[in-house]
């Protein structure tokens, strides 16, 4: 039993202290931010490889989601005879959680833990630790960048997956199954409002990118600079974002309808 | 390696495509393309009981639409609810003794104002109230009626 | 604080490093070090494997903080100085890492150039001939164009080598310069750090356990072992020392003051522990 309250104590301490750590991290990022201004090449390059090269999976997922959520929502809609509801129904879901949501998770997976990655690897092979010796600041020079690429990309992806998305469900309910194409389009205009259901779902993929960003370059830059170290802070990276993105959402739901 | 021109160029083409789905979302997806409150003047109508009516349900006139609820308050001088909607400018010849009624869509659909049209001479206008109206059908009320009507019979 | 530097322009230590104590997490790396180094002259800081040494380069360049005693360098005290001043301090020192730490994604032209890009705003013809002023001098002009991926472990620490001297350095440190490296490879490499240190009038702090190559080139060298200075002098002295703990080193012994076997219980009761 005192085994075990010790052990719960230690682990305690350490959330404590990894989380103390990692918004002191924050702090440091917001007070270099200045420095993209001096150098805002750094940031293309970042968004090519955080944001474009993410760009397919987003896309294609997208779509595949989209033509799923038509033809399932089609099979139950038609029971009632409100088949001509596909529209509001797809988008609402893909706007309000399935685009921002589902975007966040393939996000962690693919540039996440790439950030990760990459910078672990940098801290392993002491790249780091020679930029400081070059008396230049690896946080505003690695870490910034990176980190700001991530925070941009993530509104911009899940506006392109649910875009994708409902034109999916498009292609499958009105191609295929034979909703009027009218009623997809006009249902839908009705039914979803640009600031309460469009606007929310961009403020929320932004403060999922925001989140999953900081969760990825911290793992990175804070890693234990071996192997196993970067390997073991890659997944954490994934799994990390998966919790704060599903804990976070629930709470922006709550605060954006929760009212309804 | 891709040269920097290249990044450049696909950074670019990666922030236009998410602006745009952005776009589209807004334009096509959403409502702000087919309502432009410059476009609509605004009626007014009281009712005992609106049900399930909310802002942004739509006004028909004979199941077309010709506007939208933008405004639901409750008048605590004459104990009713106050319906603010705007009716698009292009359907400015509504008689002015029209009346409002709220109707369900279907059996469990969404609930909308319908409005049937008078045979005056003058247009509601900006600003005008509508007097005859009819409140929302709500089911359990109906129900109840129809219940009271059977044990009636039934003696 | 430029003032400050002039004034210690002509002294000569360069480098002090007084009474210094660092425990990483509760392990005691060093128990009160002192050690001086000379402007001009190549000093080396010996020691076996694990005994901190790449801990006290760290501490000179003020990347860690002590928990106890001072590093001065050219009279300033490197851990009291604030961000700004520290990274003005740090852009007189260079460093080649034992891994040689080349920017992967970049190439050997662009590594070198890095420093000088960062720090300066000079034209890019100019920065174009210091790059190759660099990389001629460590004879790797022709690989200028090469990925460090595509590099020898020796060439890139060449490369390295060169990125720590672009901005010219007073002070340049090496971590393990010589270590897992072939034969030609370390010759290179002992030729190249004596060249720059006359050459460029700069002072070398070497980092190393190989006993032959360091007698070879250094003017002072120091000793560590267990946190504390165990032998001091230049090469001569230390071939000839009394130190039972310094005589094991140099000559490679497998036991002596520091044991073959680390602590245990008696050989005997582990073996009949088993059965009890």
């Amino acid at each position: 039993m005192l085994n075990w309250l010790q052990y719960l104590g230690r682990s305690g301490e350490h959330i404590f202290e990894r989380l103390g750590k990692a918004t002191l991290f924050l702090l440091q990022m917001m007070c270099g931010l200045a420095t993209l201004f001096k150098h805002p090449r750094l940031l293309v390059r970042e968004l090519y490889s955080v944001g474009v090269l993410s760009t397919a999976i987003i896309v294609i997922s997208g779509l595949t989601v989209g033509m799923v959520l038509g033809l399932q929502m089609y099979n139950t809609l038609v029971d009632f005879g409100t088949e001509d509801s596909l529209g509001p129904v797809v988008a609402l879901s893909l706007t309000r959680e399935l685009g921002p949501v589902l975007t966040a998770l393939l996000f962690s997976g693919r540039a996440g833990s790439a950030l990760t990655a990459e910078i672990g690897l940098m801290k392993a092979t002491d790249q780091l630790s020679v930029m400081e010796m070059m008396a230049v600041d690896p946080v505003k020079r690695v870490i910034i960048p990176r980190f700001v690429a991530g925070v941009i990309s993530m509104p911009l992806l899940a506006a392109m997956f649910s875009a994708v998305g409902i034109l999916g469900s498009y292609i499958v309910g009105v191609g295929l199954l034979g909703v009027d194409d009218g009623a997809f389009w006009s249902q839908m205009q009705h039914k979803v409002s640009l600031d309460r259901d469009i606007i929310n779902g961009i403020i929320k993929s932004f403060a999922f990118g925001i989140v999953v960003s900081w969760i990825a370059v911290f793992q990175g830059y804070d890693a234990v600079p071996t192997t196993e170290g970067v390997g073991r802070a890659t997944t954490h990276t994934v799994v990390h974002s998966a919790f704060a993105v599903l804990g976070l959402d629930f709470v922006l739901t709550a605060m954006m309808f929760g009212d309804n | 390696m891709h040269t920097s021109r290249t990044i450049e160029i696909l950074v670019g083409v990666f922030v236009a495509a998410g602006l745009a789905a952005f776009f589209m979302l807004a334009m096509k997806v959403s409502n702000i393309s087919s309502f432009a409150e410059k476009d609509s003047y605004v009626v007014k109508a009281s009712f005992d009981n609106i049900g399930g009516l909310k802002t942004r349900s739509p006004v028909r006139i004979g199941g077309v639409r010709i506007g939208r609820v933008t405004a639901i308050e409750y008048d605590d001088n004459k104990l009713e609810a106050i319906v603010t909607m705007h009716i698009y400018q292009k359907h400015a010849r509504i008689p002015k003794d029209s009346a409002a009624s709220i109707y369900t869509a279907g059996l469990l659909g969404e609930q909308y104002i319908n409005l049937d049209p008078g045979g005056a001479e003058g247009f509601l206008k900006n600003g005008s109230v509508i007097e005859e109206t009819q409140s929302a059908f709500v089911l359990e009320r109906l129900i109840g009626r129809f219940l009271t009507q059977a044990s009636g019979t039934g003696k | 604080m430029l003032k400050n530097m002039e004034e210690h322009q002509h002294d000569k230590v360069l480098v002090q490093i007084k009474d210094l104590h660092y425990a990483r997490r509760s392990v005691k790396i060093l128990k009160g070090a002192s050690i001086e180094i000379q402007r001009g002259k190549i000093t080396t800081i010996m020691g076996p494997s694990g005994c901190g040494k790449t801990t006290l380069l760290k501490l000179i360049g003020g990347q860690l903080r002590p928990d106890k005693g001072k590093v001065i360098v050219q009279g300033q005290d490197v851990h009291s100085l604030n961000n700004e001043d520290l990274y003005l301090l740090r852009k007189c020192m260079g460093m080649m890492f034992q891994s040689g730490a080349l920017f992967t994604h970049l190439s050997v032209y662009e590594n070198v150039a890095f420093p000088l890009r960062e720090h300066t705003d000079l034209s890019e013809p100019l920065i174009r001939t210091l790059v190759l002023m660099k990389l001629e001098a460590v004879g790797l002009r022709g690989a200028r164009n090469l990925s460090p991926t595509e590099l020898s472990g020796g060439m890139a620490r060449r490369v390295a080598l060169a990125r720590a001297i672009a901005l010219d350095p007073t002070i340049m440190m090496y971590d393990e310069p010589f270590t897992g490296q072939d034969p030609i490879t370390v010759g290179v490499i002992m030729k190249l750090i004596r060249l720059l240190n006359d050459s460029l009038g700069m002072t070398s702090i070497i980092v190393s356990h190989d006993v032959k190559e360091v007698c070879n080139i250094s003017d002072e060298i120091y000793m560590i072992s267990d946190g504390h200075v165990v032998g001091q002098g230049d090469p001569s002295d230390l071939m000839h020392s009394s130190s039972g703990w310094v005589k094991q080193f140099m000559n490679a012994l497998p036991d002596g003051p520091v044991p073959f076997h680390y602590p245990a219980t008696p050989y005997s009761e582990d073996l009949l522990e088993r059965s009890g």
